[in-house]
């Protein structure tokens, strides 16, 4: 009986947490006259690519295609994660492998910064990114998604870096590598996975932000996938097939990257308060 | 062997124990020194900036990018937004909804997060795996599908109400045809939806961390609480919290600092930033800074208000996290 009610409660929870994904993905496979049929349909009853095969073949604005913006939206986002990869790895070597004096003031500011609301740093860096004349550049955003992410890429690889056995490295310089090699060939190739749990941090921080794309951009055709989503679709009259064929496309890789990934999340966000 | 490693030791300990440690000191600061630059330049510079522009009046482009010249206001601004009534309704509605958020979102995450912990292995893994989905999605995305299912002729909401039977639905709403019922046109059903779109994104971290936190409690102290007959809410009380009460202290307040700067969705939703009687905090600076005619000065100091409000909560995150690694 207990079980029962457990069980239930379960059922219900992966519902309400499931249901709107599986909405989304279920409306993109429905033709129109499904979708805005009086009687909603659980399933497609005629599922059809319809939708998909006119948001990717289709211009959203004159000479632009959704593509177009998948694109925008995939260079800033890759650019940043390989930018934070690279600058995360040196600091959290610094942070993991050496006892020095400002050690752990640099891991409390690092602490700090991740706190600091976002939001509040649109202006002042719409103020940089005009005075830099990179206003209407996906610069602009790579630039502001570097300094977002860094903070806890450096945190995160902080503890891969560190369960590396200082041995390893040890028995390398003492086999005379220098340390570049020793850091390239040893310390690099062991820390790679970690790098890789960081880098989709970076990748869904970078992919799914809208405030300072929104605000940095202007030329329609230079739009990352979320402005693009908000600007097209965001109107009345709304036609949601379209619509939810792009916000699935959108979703997907977030979701496939998030799931290979969330474990770590957890650690990092709630930092060792959490064991296991 | 011996003679070879003595030597080397013996004549850097003796000679040049200074310089030694002053080459291996430098090294973690050169690679601390591009992380340090990003941090300093992106970061904490604005943060510095926006502060200082809220002192200016700052009302064009041309002002940001240097072309003209920049009218000291002193604390113009900060009395401009405090003396406005509008200030205390965006505050309310902040505080009242971060509120009613981290509550919501607590109580339903650490549910969760002990169900997951009780159901066997199957059906842990496909509620937990449910779960993560609601987790993943994009902010974006997730308030575009709350959005569609809120749509006021085909969305489900709607017809799940044209479902009822028209004589309770009049008797309780006083209509019985929802078709073309705006969902989002008064103030309270905005924020109650809204609040379902955060609290359903927000609640599967702490359903998580909370299993996390359960797993590492011996669940022989819990068995031995039933065993002698405590109920469920006094076992929680009793075991489970005052063991996971770290736990709980960081989530809460990583919860209110969340909650305290909703934009994406609460924009989404909105359809912009046209919707002055649901403005908070974050959208209100936004709106004042970005909508024509821009308020750059304005839209600065009320994210210095945001930031020193989170800054206080802050401080308590900071100070549970070390606290965490000394004891740890």
């Amino acid at each position: 009986m207990k079980k029962v009610a457990l069980n239930g409660a379960g059922v219900l929870v992966a519902l309400f947490a499931a249901f709107p994904v599986y909405w989304m993905i279920s409306t993109s496979l429905k033709p129109s006259n499904e979708i805005f049929s009086a009687t909603p349909q659980p399933v497609p009853t005629h599922p059809t690519l319809a939708h998909y095969r006119e948001i990717l073949t289709g211009n959203l604005i004159p000479g632009v295609s959704f593509l177009d913006f998948f694109l925008n939206s995939a260079l800033v986002a890759v650019s940043t994660v390989v930018l934070s990869g690279l600058v995360a790895l040196l600091a959290a070597t610094a942070v993991a492998r050496f006892r020095f004096r400002l050690r752990t003031s640099f891991l409390i500011m690092l602490l700090v910064v991740q706190m600091i609301p976002l939001e509040a740093l649109v202006i002042p860096l719409f103020l940089m990114i005009q005075r830099l004349g990179l206003y209407n550049t996906l610069p602009s955003l790579i630039l502001t998604y570097l300094g977002f992410s860094l903070p806890f890429a450096v945190w995160m690889l902080r503890g891969f870096v560190a369960a590396v056995p200082k041995e390893l490295e040890e028995a390398a310089a003492i086999d005379g590598a220098s340390r570049a090699q020793t850091f390239r060939r040893v310390l690099f190739p062991l820390v790679a996975p970690g790098l890789v749990a960081t880098s989709i941090f970076s990748f869904i921080t970078a992919w799914n932000e809208l405030i300072f794309a929104l605000t940095f951009i202007n030329d329609q055709g230079s739009y990352t996938l979320p402005v693009a989503m908000t600007f097209f679709f965001g109107r009345d009259d709304t036609n949601w097939g379209p619509v939810m064929a792009a916000s699935t496309l959108f979703t997907l890789p977030v979701i496939i990257f998030f799931l290979l990934v969330q474990r770590r999340m957890v650690s990092g966000l709630v930092a060792g308060a959490v064991k296991g | 062997m011996t003679t070879l490693t003595e030597v080397p030791e013996t004549s850097a300990a003796r000679e040049t124990p200074a310089r030694r440690r002053r080459r291996v000191d430098r090294l973690p600061y050169l690679l601390l020194l591009p992380a340090l630059a990003i941090i300093g330049v992106l970061l904490l510079w604005p943060l510095g900036q926006v502060v200082v522009m809220s002192f200016y009046r700052l009302n064009s482009v041309r002002q940001l990018r240097g072309d003209r010249e920049w009218p000291w206001v002193g604390l113009g601004n900060y009395a401009d937004i405090l003396s406005d009534p509008f200030f205390l309704t965006v505050l309310r509605n902040t505080v009242l909804f971060a509120a009613a958020n981290v509550l919501l979102t607590m109580v339903l995450g650490t549910l969760v997060g002990l169900l997951l912990n009780r159901l066997g292995r199957k059906m842990a893994t496909f509620v937990a795996s449910c779960v993560m989905l609601a987790w993943a999605t994009p902010a974006l995305t997730g308030t575009i599908v709350w959005k569609w299912i809120f749509d006021d002729t085909s969305g489900l909401v709607t017809w799940l109400f044209n479902a009822l039977p028209d004589g309770l639905s009049n008797s309780l709403f006083g209509r019985s045809d929802w078709t073309g019922y705006g969902w989002f046109n008064s103030p309270l059903l905005f924020f109650a939806i809204l609040t379902l779109v955060v609290v359903w994104h927000s609640f599967p971290f702490i359903a998580v961390s909370v299993l996390a936190g359960l797993k590492s409690v011996p669940s022989e102290l819990h068995e031995a609480a039933r065993v002698d007959g405590a109920s469920p809410w006094r076992v929680f009380w009793k075991i489970t919290f005052p063991l996971l009460r770290p736990v709980f202290g960081i989530l809460i307040v990583l919860s209110t600092i969340w909650d305290f700067k909703v934009f994406t969705q609460q924009f989404v939703l909105a359809g912009g930033t046209q919707d002055r009687p649901t403005f908070m905090l974050a959208i209100y600076s936004y709106a004042e800074a970005f909508s024509p005619p821009p308020k750059y000065g304005l839209g600065a100091a009320i994210a210095v208000i945001l930031t020193l409000i989170l800054l206080v909560v802050t401080g308590f995150y900071v100070r549970m996290v070390l606290k965490q690694e000394d004891e740890s």
